[in-house]
């Protein structure tokens, strides 16, 4: 399960991020934000080939000492990234894969609220369970 | 505790080469020996045998060889590996021995010297007692030897010296010094790297040989260490792969080992030792991937191996290690052609490690903070009797205990004791480390900034910042986090930027930095901050403190001593007078109050007063008092209209009352109206905001400006004008006491325009204008001021910026007596009218002259000055007034010309003194009726006319559509042979508009006539005849014929009969007609019947030009004739017709 949810916006400035608050918040913003390099990178090398049929889902961005980053760029590039803690081993590709889509459902739920103003940070409860759900209980 | 403790030892990191040892050679006196010795060690390339040499001298002491051990059954191991091991077998014991000998085969005193180096090699082996070390022994000899098998002595003594020797005979090798030398050398070397080879296999088998005597339970470290051993020993023999595999396995066996507080440095120690030798391995082998997943791997293993809780630093300063080491691993191999990807880069480890190293110094400054009475323990618990540790990563006292409890409980405290103070105590203990972080941050940045990879390399800079400002090294700190500060602020990460404004806060305010203070606080306290309300109150009372000139309470979490060092600053700060103001630009930061200037409209009149609204709002928890506002303009002069100043005491800054004007309250909008009278010079001219200034503070204390440059904004506000754009809660305008912050835009520049005119000018014409008339277009100015308007010009002609082609084609006057001719300009510029009284009218007729068709536009402009008052202030204004009108020019009449003969056939041709006619045709194509004067016929010499030819189109008006028509009779002179056609001369129309008035000038419209060809005949005929006949009465005709040429012709002349005539004279004659003379043929024609009759034909045949047809010449001859009916007698009206 992931200890930290963050949603990017298109300009790279985050709309919505939150992480385990038993542990320092500040770090994960900096894991976060350094890893949009590498979404950029990702996003910009498969731009090329692809452009339509892009895969949404980029895989583990980079690993870290204590996490792994993983990233999703929706089509409008708004980024998702789920950092998960590396001892969390039994996480599999595919489980990572369905919580950014169900990440990506919720976002778009919000998106479809008339009072939301896309472009403002995310302040929606519905949003805000599914990212509990998806995040680990402070153990 | 050294900071180098932690250093991997360097025969571990270097590249292990096979020890030779050259005993014999001197030197240092010998120029032979130096020159072998050169050769061995210059030039090392990798084509070389990795070897390492050295010169030893012959009766060198090699370390002394332990008695091998037979039986491991007692034997308890006392820790993994020795710390001499490696450098024992890198640099002391070597593989080979050889014994360099001057000695040649035929030497006279050869059986002496057979022994005396027999008693050498015997020196050398017993130095060497016990070990596997191989001897080999090199004679120098002066001779170049010859091939084998022909020096029978050779062979002969070689043999007997191994004997001697007891040396096989292929560790003996001969050395001729001689020209090629190094050729030589490199042979020699090459047996050297063979015996070497040899004897680290030998080495292997030995250690592997111990294996089958070790158990499993006593013997765990002994596994551990021969694996280690065996690497090694490959690694000498230059076997990497069987070294990878033999130090896998050790890795494998280091973490089987039982692991206990007590063991756990010494399990770490090797564990990363080994794993740097794999990783060192998989890179040279070119398999990054491998060394990658290995170094997870051991850091995964090592991660919860923290060991003793109180020695945690050392854990943090071990993983610090083990990731700079890795790094540096990575950085040699994308140095040697590796290529590092984004998301694996030496970077990474670096700043791992730094991270670790950062957590090392929490933990050591957690964990080692004792009461100042802890003296440290003596004796020294970390001394050892030897200069060094026996076993890699034991305890100085305790080295070689192997149990799971320490064995003596009060010393083990006293060590930890030590240990902590050591890592606390080295006064420049924090420096050192701080610098050695900031050293592999820097050494990390290199390769991040390769990668270009922006983001990585912000957050380097805020660890290195951080790190800074650990140092208390503030200014580098702020440098770097100003640079990072701004980026954040850019991609608007609102929390990064508040914690690095956070230290920002604390260093300018350990610094004593007034300004940078100043500005960090306006920031955490703003909008952009995600500190919470308590923290920015507290910082907005800081804030005050410093604007009232007093000293700041200090952040929380500094270190106390640095704080009672920073109030000194501030407190001198304080007492030093002047340099108290200060102007901060905030809009490039996101300040704490936000401001948007606006004009009220993007153009002003110059009668309108100009107005202009500032509006402010604070973002920091408390009211907020400023005593001045001042808005800059780009003309200066304005500048005095747009100050709001109201000085405040410090009891207003204090406690401001939020009913105040000059007061901010948080979340409210406040609003400032200027309103000032542009200048009459502003006319057309921009009126900006260049800036605003909010002045916080007095001039007593401090004073601080807030600048914001243009009409405010600051880093934030465009977005937030964007997002409000787009959003839902956007209204209508709302009312003005009532005003939404995101609604408000920014209006920096207003024009000055000038003021509307009340005159009003209208045009008359008739339209569309003819070409070349003198087109009149009649301007009337009226006057709807109220007060006299001054000094009224007007401006009239074709507007400028048009074709340049119609300004040379167009000409006007206001004069319309006279034609318009090219030196009249296309506009009139400023035709003075005078004054024009309210309600005045005034005409003016403009001329125009369009040379060309086409459209055109015309440009009238009126302008003039009047006084008005704006604002109880009389301003002198200049009006203007436009009106254009575009007009289509077209030709007004058409003429046609052609050339008839006088039986009206058209003629392609006229004959050279034969009359033919020329008919004129003029079409009107004008809309409006056109008067035309007269015509004129005005012929070329080539031409003549018959009769003075007159005018037949006089004073003609016609009407759109209608034609007039004219003929003239022409003739031709002679011409001079050759010329094929003639010019005719010119047709002149003479006409006008039949409205205009009479005094209108006449426009001569001059048509050139076409050229005609002209032919000479050689023979003219005409015929006499009455015009008509009567039926049976004579009808007598005469036909001439003339030679036109200088010669005599012979002329053919036959009539043919006709129906309608019975005619007398001569049927068929044959005449010759002399040069220029003319002859007679007389006919009479008795007409038969009435009406119109073909008179009889003529023929004419020319024996000399049987080019002319008879029918050409037929042509001057009339076909026909009426003949009259016999009328009766007395029937006058027939006679009269």
């Amino acid at each position: 399960m992931a200890v930290c949810v963050a949603v990017i916006a298109k300009e790279n400035y985050p709309l919505y991020i939150r992480s385990v608050p038993t542990q320092n918040e500040l770090k994960f913003h900096y894991t976060v934000h350094t890893s949009l390099d590498v979404v950029e990178e990702k996003v910009s090398a498969v731009g090329k080939a692809l452009a339509d049929q892009r895969e949404l889902y980029l895989g583990l961005l980079y690993p870290t000492e204590d996490y792994k980053v993983y990233g999703y760029v929706t089509n409008s590039k708004v980024k998702f990234v789920i950092v998960v803690d590396s001892s969390n081993t039994s996480l599999r590709d595919n489980e990572i894969r369905s919580m950014f889509r169900k990440l990506h459902n919720s976002f778009t739920d919000v998106m479809c609220n008339p009072f939301y103003n896309p472009g403002d940070a995310i302040q929606s409860r519905a949003f805000d369970s599914v990212v509990s759900g998806m995040m680990v209980q402070a153990c | 505790m050294s900071p180098t403790q932690w250093d991997l030892p360097p025969e571990l990191c270097c590249r292990p080469l096979a020890f030779v040892a050259l005993t014999g050679l001197d030197v240092v006196y010998n120029a032979v020996h130096r020159a072998i010795w050169d050769a061995f060690c210059a030039n090392r390339r990798a084509d070389r045998v990795p070897i390492s040499f050295k010169v030893l001298p012959g009766d060198h002491e090699y370390p002394k060889c332990r008695t091998k051990r037979t039986s491991y059954e007692w034997y308890i191991p006392k820790g993994i590996l020795k710390t001499g091991w490696m450098n024992k077998h890198l640099n002391l014991v070597p593989a080979l021995v050889v014994l360099f000998y001057e000695l040649d085969w035929d030497d006279p005193q050869w059986k002496e010297k057979q022994s005396e180096c027999a008693t050498k090699v015997e020196i050398v082996r017993t130095s060497l007692q016990g070990r596997n070390t191989k001897v080999a022994v090199v004679l120098i000899q002066k001779k170049t030897p010859l091939p084998p098998g022909e020096d029978v002595v050779a062979s002969e003594r070689a043999s007997a010296l191994c004997n001697a020797c007891d040396l096989s005979g292929k560790s003996l090798f001969v050395l001729p010094h001689t020209d090629h030398l190094v050729g030589y050398i490199i042979r020699l070397e090459n047996a050297f790297y063979e015996h070497a080879q040899t004897y680290y296999y030998t080495e292997i088998r030995r250690v592997k040989s111990h294996k089958e005597f070790l158990n499993k339970t006593t013997h765990q470290l002994l596994f551990v260490r021969h694996q280690f051993k065996t690497g090694f020993f490959s690694e000498l023999k230059q076997d990497t792969q069987n070294a990878l595999k033999y130090y896998r396995t050790a890795y494998g066996l280091v973490h089987e080992l039982r692991a206990h507080e007590t063991n756990m440095l010494e399990i770490k120690t090797m564990a990363g030792f080994i794993n740097y030798k794999i990783c060192r391995l998989c890179f040279q082998h070119n398999t990054p991937l491998d060394a990658i997943a290995q170094f997870r791997k051991h850091i995964d293993l090592c991660k919860k191996k923290i060991g003793s809780a109180e020695l945690a630093f050392e854990h943090t300063a071990w993983m610090s290690k083990q990731f700079q080491s890795f790094g540096d691993l990575f950085d040699e191999a994308i140095k040697v052609g590796l290529t590092a990807i984004q998301t694996q880069n030496p970077g990474f480890y670096y700043q791992q490690a730094a991270y670790y190293a950062q957590e090392r110094k929490q933990q050591a400054g957690q964990l080692c903070s004792h009461e100042p009475n802890v003296g440290y323990p003596t004796p020294d618990p970390l001394d050892t009797p030897g200069a060094a540790l026996d076993f890699y990563g034991q305890r100085a006292w305790r080295q070689g205990h192997q149990s799971i409890d320490p064995p003596d409980p009060e010393k083990e405290k006293k060590g930890i004791l030590a240990l902590q103070l050591k890592e606390k105590d080295i006064p420049h203990s924090v420096r050192v480390q701080t610098d050695f972080v900031i050293l592999i941050l820097f050494s990390s940045k290199d390769p991040v900034k390769k990668m270009l990879c922006p983001s990585h390399r912000h957050t380097h800079m805020v660890q290195m910042g951080e790190e800074y400002y650990h140092a208390k090294d503030y200014t580098k700190a702020l440098k770097l986090l100003d640079y990072v500060m701004c980026d954040y602020r850019m991609e608007r990460w609102w929390s990064l930027l508040t914690s690095i404004l956070g230290t920002a806060l604390k260093c300018s305010y350990l610094m004593g930095h007034v300004k940078d203070y100043i500005t960090y606080s306006m920031e955490l306290v703003g909008r952009a901050s995600t500190l919470h309300s308590e923290q920015k109150s507290r910082i907005e009372k800081n804030l005050i403190k410093v604007l009232m000139n007093e000293v700041p309470d200090p952040e929380p979490e500094c270190d106390p001593l640095s704080v009672k060092a920073a109030r000194a600053l501030w407190n001198e700060r304080v007492s030093l007078a002047g340099s108290n103001e200060f102007t901060i630009e905030v809009q490039d930061y996101v300040p704490f109050v936000q401001c948007k200037a606006k004009f009220l409209s993007p153009s002003f009149h110059v009668d309108d007063p100009v107005q202009l609204n500032v509006y402010l709002r604070a973002d920091c928890p408390h009211p907020l008092r400023f005593s001045k506002l001042c808005i800059s303009l780009s003309n200066q002069e304005y500048n005095q209209y747009c100050v709001v100043e109201e000085p405040c005491n410090s009891k207003d800054i204090l406690e401001p009352s939020i009913q105040e004007n000059m007061c901010l309250v948080p979340g409210k909008i406040r609003k400032y109206s200027f309103k000032f009278v542009a200048r009459f010079e502003d006319v057309g001219k921009k009126i900006e905001i260049t800036g605003v200034d909010l002045m916080l503070g007095s001039d007593s204390g401090r004073c601080v400006y807030l600048n914001w440059r243009g009409g405010g904004g600051d880093a934030a506000s465009s977005h937030e004008a964007l997002q409000a754009s787009r959003s839902f809660k956007r209204r209508g305008p709302a009312s003005d006491s009532l005003v939404n912050w995101d609604t408000v835009t920014i209006q920096a520049s207003t024009m000055v325009i000038s003021r509307v005119p009340k005159v009003s000018l209208q045009l008359r014409h008739e339209p569309p204008a003819l070409n070349n008339e003198m087109y009149c277009i009649t301007v009337t100015i009226e006057s709807q001021e109220n007060t006299a308007a001054k000094d009224v010009k007007l401006t009239a002609g074709l507007k400028p910026g048009q074709d340049a082609n119609l300004t040379q084609t167009t000409h006007v006057t206001m004069n319309g007596g006279e034609m318009c001719d090219d030196s009249h300009p296309a506009l009139l510029p400023d035709i003075p009218i005078g004054d024009l009284q309210p309600g005045q009218k005034m005409k003016k007729s403009l001329f125009a002259r369009c040379v060309t068709t086409g459209s055109r536009i015309f440009l009238f402009h009126v302008s003039y000055t009047m006084n008005t008052s704006v604002e109880g202030k009389e301003i002198t204004c200049k009006c203007h007034k436009d009106e254009t009108v575009t007009l289509e020019t077209v030709v007004p009449f058409e003429v046609a010309v052609k050339f008839v003969s006088t039986k009206f056939e058209n003629l392609d041709r006229v004959h050279v003194d034969v009359p033919f006619l020329l008919m004129t045709d003029i079409l009107s194509a004008s809309p409006w009726p056109l008067h035309l004067v007269t015509s004129q016929l005005q012929l070329a010499p080539t031409m003549a006319a018959i009769d003075q030819p007159e005018s037949q189109v006089e004073e003609i008006v016609l009407q759109t559509g209608e034609s007039a028509s004219e003929c003239f009779s022409l003739k031709c002179p002679p011409v001079p042979t050759g010329t094929s056609s003639v010019a005719s001369g010119q047709y002149v129309v003479s006409w006008k508009r039949k409205s205009t008035c009479a005094e209108t000038p006449v426009i001569s419209t001059v048509v050139t006539l076409p050229h005609v060809m002209v032919e000479t005949i050689p023979l003219y005929v005409h015929a006499d005849l009455p015009s008509f006949g009567r039926v049976r009465e004579s009808l007598p005709v005469r036909y001439c014929m003339q030679n036109r040429t200088g010669l005599v012709q012979d002329v053919e002349m036959t009539v043919e009969p006709s129906d309608a005539f019975m005619f007398s004279g001569l049927k068929q004659v044959r005449i010759r007609i002399l040069p220029g003379a003319e002859q007679e043929m007389l006919y009479n024609f008795y007409p038969l019947m009435a009406g119109y009759q073909s008179l009889p034909v003529l023929n004419i045949t020319l024996m000399r030009f049987p080019s002319v047809a008879p029918a050409l010449l037929r042509r001057f001859l009339p076909s026909r004739i009426f003949v009259k009916p016999q009328g009766r007698p007395g029937d006058a009206s027939i006679a009269a017709a």
